[in-house]
């Protein structure tokens, strides 16, 4: 029974930590459109800027696969 | 969930494709065991190998295809590390494109079916992740001294600001191989189990009829995803590299 109620936790923490995606959807999304619209304002420029670009993308995607991580461990490390 | 309701014909496992297995027989996987991780790792380095030895045979002016992928790949990383580490970080291009060529291979290796992809497995990206890390660090020191230290010190921000800066820089110093490590393979794993996920939904229109309506959407999902992936795979090569040189520029000029 105890195990039970600490798997029925894990679960649900691992459930709790897929929000976490969520933020760096938004995250991911925040910098593409800015780059976006920034680089419709100066196309020149914007072939300059790609590779930060990406960099602001992983930043923001890390923190996304943090929590993937967070719910992988929940279901499969505890 | 649908597999509990459908019985035992449809089963989800689709972490199944990243557990490491001896190669040969089943015995326990030792630190010299030849696994399915160890072959496709050689795969990889081999289709380098192979890449740029049957590309840099014939050095004709007017490049081969294989030659001309070879250049490709060269020029676009010795432009990166140019672009964003500086001329001087170019004694370091053959090991950043080393690293890069390893991850790609090893990504674009795994997208094949039935193969396994070396670079979703944390062990794998954090020896990758480590080894930048020692390498900045070490070049960072022998290159500044104590000089390097002042990359934790912001020397723009106001006085009273900088230890609790210097603070957050030291924790984000030392985060960066575990972010660095776990964005790689955490990008490959979750590609890969999605694909998993959907075509475990595929077979499900030989066990029920709600399938005549799942298994076309799912075999689109499969085809998408895939898509996807070729892409992902590429771009957390791409992403690898570019803040390895990122990095290393921080290592050589430390002034914040």
């Amino acid at each position: 029974m105890e195990g039970s109620i600490v798997q029925m936790g894990a679960y649900i923490g691992a459930g709790l930590a897929c929000m976490g995606m969520g933020g760096a959807a938004v995250g991911v999304g925040n910098v593409a459109g800015n780059f976006l619209s920034g680089a419709l304002r100066n196309p020149s420029a914007a072939a300059g800027q790609t590779a930060t670009l990406f960099i602001g993308i992983a930043f923001a995607e890390a923190l996304g696969i943090f929590s993937f991580l967070v719910a992988l461990l929940l279901m499969f490390a505890v | 969930m649908a597999a509990e309701e459908h019985g035992e014909g449809l089963a989800f496992h689709p972490m199944d494709q990243f557990i490491v297995s001896p190669l040969f027989g089943d015995g326990e996987v030792g630190v010299f065991t030849i696994t399915n991780a160890t072959l496709w790792m050689a795969l990889s380095v081999l289709a380098i190998a192979l890449l740029f030895i049957v590309g840099t045979r014939g050095r004709a002016i007017v490049p081969t295809r294989i030659q001309s992928i070879a250049e490709l790949a060269y020029g676009f990383i010795h432009k990166m590390v140019e672009d964003v580490a500086g001329k001087e970080a170019l004694s370091f291009f053959p090991y950043i494109f080393t690293v890069f060529l390893f991850i790609v291979f090893s990504n674009f290796l795994g997208l094949l079916p039935m193969a396994f992809t070396p670079t979703s497995h944390i062990a794998v990206t954090a020896i990758l992740a480590i080894g930048v890390f020692l390498t900045v660090t070490i070049v960072g020191f022998v290159k500044n001294g104590a000089g390097f230290l002042g990359l934790f010190w912001v020397s723009s921000a106001p006085l009273a600001l900088r230890p609790v800066l210097a603070l957050i820089e030291v924790i984000s110093y030392f985060v960066r191989p575990v972010s660095h490590s776990i964005r790689l393979a955490g990008n490959m794993m979750a590609g890969h189990a999605v694909i998993k996920v959907f075509a475990a939904f595929a077979p499900l229109i030989l066990i029920s009829g709600i399938g005549v309506a799942v298994t076309p959407l799912s075999i689109v999902a499969i085809t998408a995803m895939y898509g996807l992936e070729i892409l992902v795979a590429f771009i957390q090569a791409y992403v690898f590299t570019i803040l390895t040189c990122v990095y290393l520029k921080d290592a050589l000029h430390p002034s914040h």
